[in-house]
């Protein structure tokens, strides 16, 4: 079966571009703390995403709306009312990762397809067995944790579909288990839906360059005419044992497209780009790119065909396959 | 108004089996707590080392007098750390899940739900207890406001919070120790003995931030949550937990019990603990709603 690209889209723009670009699924959060993306300026108000499925669905596209932060206690109504607005508005699943909200939507949406978000880092077939039996769970996006042939276990113990990252940003912590941003800022992805929040970022220079800090932690320093990274916390230089280093991840990005065809293989029925804060521009051409290298591996295409459609990609950044194969660990 | 519980938790770092029975005798015999945490939750290569020991500390804890919790691995993955969870649930003591991969082991009995599994809501605590769940460690990062709200709405459920120790913060499937030495995770040397409090990681101007034990990231700064009996009672709070290190665990427990009792005040708590030899700077940030770095203030 053909792997279904399931793409970002952190704006009505970014979705319409993504899904002309030739994405299968689209995935996307309203505008407030229900969804792992709460940044200013980006995300879908109600109306939005009523004309944003609209228009997936004119195009053969789906949406799955991300509703995968942890409520908040005494107020849970922002994430009843997601719900309920991603069903008014014809949305093809809901990406969850709390109890809470797992249980308010099986009990109250019964109609809505249920994901389970990367935040619930569901890695065993225990885990995941739960979540199908007790919640109707139909999807699981898989933790950045296991290898693809722990992957491909995984998927012969479980009946559930998996959806792993391909491509975007990388978190070497595992997802949904992290409070390094709120032990340095006090916000976090499961407390407030952002990390590293911008509005803690300074950057200073000074005789030996550039510091950017994160509510006054030192992240990193660059040297004069270097550019300054952004100070996302897990990709700063530390040191320990007195060693200088990017101790928990170097600032690289995601590539797994070398591993489509094992993605394939390992029996993972979607591909996921991250990515919903860029602009349209971005996504277009990494969707255009991913579109085709899939239909390549459908279509019987080699690695290579695959390597060379995706060349364009490689250049600039630095990039990792990240925990699909064992020695990044 | 009950006794407010005192739990020693897990110790979180790889210590050596001597070194454990060593501390474990010495907590069964002196330590002011009431409930003892067992088992490796970090780090599943290290279960072997320990497998062997738990149930002789079991004997020796209980024999003390000491209620026993089995705590199970956090980040469970390969087939036999997936094994040692059911394995953990079976024995018969009461276990502590640390992730829900443990669920259907504890299905139909009594269990404990600990720091590492997200309960951010009362939807979420009620679900699980309504599975079983008798008492939940907070996660800790949770905002003081949303601890009382949720313990507030489940009166039955003993709720707990994470009061002294290095907070731990983060798992990954990366072995940080390991990837410091130049090392894999699966050639590891187990590197992470040296650091029986974890590893200092400080920023490139110095500051102390984190630390790194295997796995899982730390704060370098100390927990340490020191409210009053009253306050406790307000949030619906009833037990508090301590978190192993190589400090004198026995004299934390006491100033801690101490504290409890109504015996001895916040600032004579926080002296206290200051005397003793710690791995880093005394914090609170989570439970006064700042960012958990947040140091202790004195006043």
């Amino acid at each position: 079966m053909s792997l279904e690209l399931v793409c970002p889209a952190g704006t009505p723009s970014a979705l319409r571009a993504a899904v002309e670009a030739g994405a299968h699924s689209v995935y996307c959060g309203f505008r407030d703390e229900t969804n792992a993306r709460n940044f200013p300026g980006l995300n879908f108000s109600p109306d939005e995403m009523i004309e944003g499925v609209r228009f997936a669905h004119a195009h053969g596209a789906k949406v799955l709306v991300a509703i995968n932060t942890f409520a908040k206690a005494g107020a849970m109504d922002a994430w009843k009312a997601a719900l309920a607005n991603a069903e008014k508005a014809g949305a093809d699943a809901v990406i969850l990762a709390d109890l809470a909200v797992l249980d308010h939507a099986a009990t109250h949406h019964p109609n809505l397809r249920l994901h389970l978000s990367v935040q619930a880092a569901a890695a065993t077939p225990e885990a995941i067995a739960f979540y199908a039996d007790t919640f109707g769970v139909k999807r699981v996006v898989m933790p950045r944790v296991l290898s693809v042939e722990e992957i491909a276990k995984l998927n012969a113990a479980i009946d559930v579909e998996t959806e792993a990252f391909v491509f975007g940003g990388l978190c070497p912590m595992t997802e949904g288990r992290c409070s390094l941003s709120s032990y340095a800022t006090g916000k976090s992805p499961n407390l407030t839906g952002v990390c590293s929040p911008p509005e803690h970022v300074a950057y200073s220079e000074d005789r030996n360059g550039t510091a950017t800090r994160l509510n006054g932690f030192t992240i990193d320093r660059f040297g004069a005419g270097e550019q300054a990274g952004y100070p996302t916390l897990c990709k700063g230089r530390f040191v320990a044992g007195g060693k200088t280093s990017y101790l928990f991840e170097d600032p690289v990005s995601l590539n797994a497209a070398s591993l489509i065809a094992a993605f394939a293989k390992a029996g993972i029925t979607a591909l996921k780009i991250e990515g919903r804060q860029r602009g349209k521009g971005y996504v277009t051409e990494v969707v255009r790119t991913f579109r085709a290298a899939v239909d390549a591996i459908d279509a019987g295409g080699t690695e290579v065909e695959v390597g060379r459609l995706l060349a364009g990609l490689v250049e600039g950044g630095r990039q990792t396959s990240g925990a699909y194969k064992k020695t990044w660990r | 108004m009950t006794k407010t519980g005192l739990t020693l938790g897990p110790v979180l770092f790889n210590w050596s089996p001597d070194r454990l029975r060593d501390f474990y005798a010495r907590i069964a015999d002196e330590a002011d707590v009431d409930r003892v945490h067992l088992g490796e939750v970090v780090c599943g290569k290290r279960q072997p080392f320990t497998d062997g020991l738990w149930p002789e500390l079991i004997e020796r804890l209980q024999s003390a007098g000491k209620e026993v919790v089995l705590s199970t691995l956090a980040l469970p993955y390969n087939p036999r750390e997936r094994a040692s969870v059911v394995d953990f649930c079976k024995v018969g003591e009461l276990a502590e899940i640390n992730d829900l991969t443990a669920l259907p082991s504890v299905a139909g009995k009594p269990f404990l739900v600990g720091p590492f599994v997200n309960v951010y809501n009362e939807g979420a605590a009620r679900f699980l207890a309504g599975r079983g769940a008798t008492g939940i460690c907070l996660p800790v990062e949770l905002p003081i406001a949303s601890v009382a709200i949720i313990a507030g709405a489940l009166p039955d459920v003993e709720f707990e919070l994470f009061a002294f120790g290095r907070l731990p913060l983060a798992l990954s499937g990366r072995c940080y120790h390991a990837r410091l030495h130049g090392l894999h995770k699966d050639g590891c040397q187990f590197v992470c003995d040296r650091d029986p409090d974890g590893l200092s990681v400080d920023t490139l101007d110095g500051q102390q931030f984190l630390a790194i034990n295997g796995i899982q990231t730390l704060s370098n700064g100390v927990e340490a949550f020191c409210p009053t009996p009253e306050k406790l009672a307000e949030l619906g709070v009833r037990r508090l937990r301590l978190s192993p290190h190589t400090v004198d665990m026995v004299a934390v427990s006491r100033v801690y019990r101490a504290l409890l009792d109504g015996k001895a005040s916040r600032g004579e708590t926080l002296a206290a603990l200051k005397g003793l030899n710690l791995p880093g700077e005394l914090v609170d940030g989570f439970t006064r709603g700042q960012p958990g770095s947040a140091r202790v203030e004195m006043a």
